[in-house]
């Protein structure tokens, strides 16, 4: 069994898995969504460098998309 | 008449009309109406992934296809938190047009024009085509212009309201001197409201309650496309001189006796 940590996923704790990626991340999450950004620690990370970031213990990660807006 | 396009930035458009995509009792109330609208720009804002709700139905798959997606920085109070929301939307929309707000109040949501400026400034450096919401007031849309704005976007009434163009004479002074596209966002009620609009001669219409608040939002978004495309057409012909008294339209030669 993996050992775990703690980071903060929009805003709430969570519990993963230690050096888990972010695309692993996204997979567990089972988003249906089409697209989404990923802010980990106020930076972004673009999409061909999800794979490759490994999380952290207290890392702050938020997932966005986009949903109806204007006026 | 025809060919009557027009741009921003790289980008080259035939319908005069933005549509926003909130506010829509459903997702295919709203896909209907961006249809019935005939927009091939439509604004979505930016926010966190509800992770509790995986069934939750996509925007995006109701989208149009063609039509190109405006994030928008709602909600948004400083400099700061606008241009995070632009890099966000970038980063998830691959497209990098912005429709900035930097709201200062949120009774009147006007714009706080001071951390506009410095938001735009930052935003075109980061090589982004910017659009900002602001006031109807030419200074801040010289200096929006100044800052490298892409277009600007003079509200016509306070947003949601549907007051209509309040201040029509304010309006047709930044249409005079702005060099880039002119777009009245927010306070279009009903078509007439946007007709007024074009035929200041503002190059579009920017508009989201007006549809998704009327009654019949299909039937709203239809109207507005025709209310852009009169009120374009007006502005284009050169409406006649107004004056005090009557003048017959039937000769008067040949008048029995």
């Amino acid at each position: 069994m993996a050992r775990e940590m703690e980071v903060t996923l929009n805003g709430e704790k969570r519990r993963l898995p230690e050096g888990c990626s972010l695309l692993e991340l996204l997979a567990s999450l089972e988003l249906r969504v089409d697209r989404v950004a990923i802010e980990l620690n106020r930076e972004i990370v673009k999409r061909d460098g999800w794979e490759g970031t490994r999380l952290q213990p207290g890392d702050v990660v938020e997932i966005v998309h986009f949903v109806g807006g204007g006026r | 008449m025809r060919n009557d396009v027009w741009r921003i930035g790289d980008r080259e458009f035939k319908s005069r009309l933005i549509l926003g995509t909130g506010k829509y009792e459903s997702l295919a109330v709203m896909r209907e109406a961006l249809e019935a609208s005939g927009a091939e720009i439509v604004t979505v804002a930016v926010r966190r992934v509800d992770l509790g709700d995986r069934g939750a139905e996509s925007l995006l798959g109701q989208i149009p296809k063609g039509m190109m997606l405006l994030p928008n920085t709602a909600a948004c109070y400083t400099a700061e938190d606008a241009i995070r929301y632009a890099r966000l939307g970038r980063e998830a929309g691959l497209s990098n047009f912005v429709k900035l707000e930097v709201i200062g109040d949120p009774k009147t949501l006007f714009p706080d024009n001071e951390e506009l400026l410095v938001a735009t400034r930052q935003l075109v450096k980061e090589g982004f085509v910017v659009l900002p919401y602001t006031n109807d007031d030419p200074v801040v849309c010289r200096k929006l212009e100044d800052a490298g704005a892409a277009a600007v976007m003079p509200m016509g009434a306070p947003i949601g309201s549907g007051l209509g163009i309040q201040n029509p004479n304010n309006i047709r002074i930044i249409v005079e001197s702005a060099k880039v596209p002119v777009i009245v966002d927010a306070g279009v009620g009903t078509a007439s409201d946007a007709t007024v609009a074009m035929e200041l001669g503002v190059d579009g219409v920017l508009m989201n309650t007006g549809i998704a608040g009327a009654r019949d939002p299909v039937a709203m978004a239809r109207a507005m496309r025709h209310a852009v495309e009169a009120g374009r057409l007006a502005f284009r012909a050169g409406r006649i001189a107004r004056r005090m008294y009557a003048t017959a339209s039937s000769p008067s030669e040949g008048i029995l006796t």
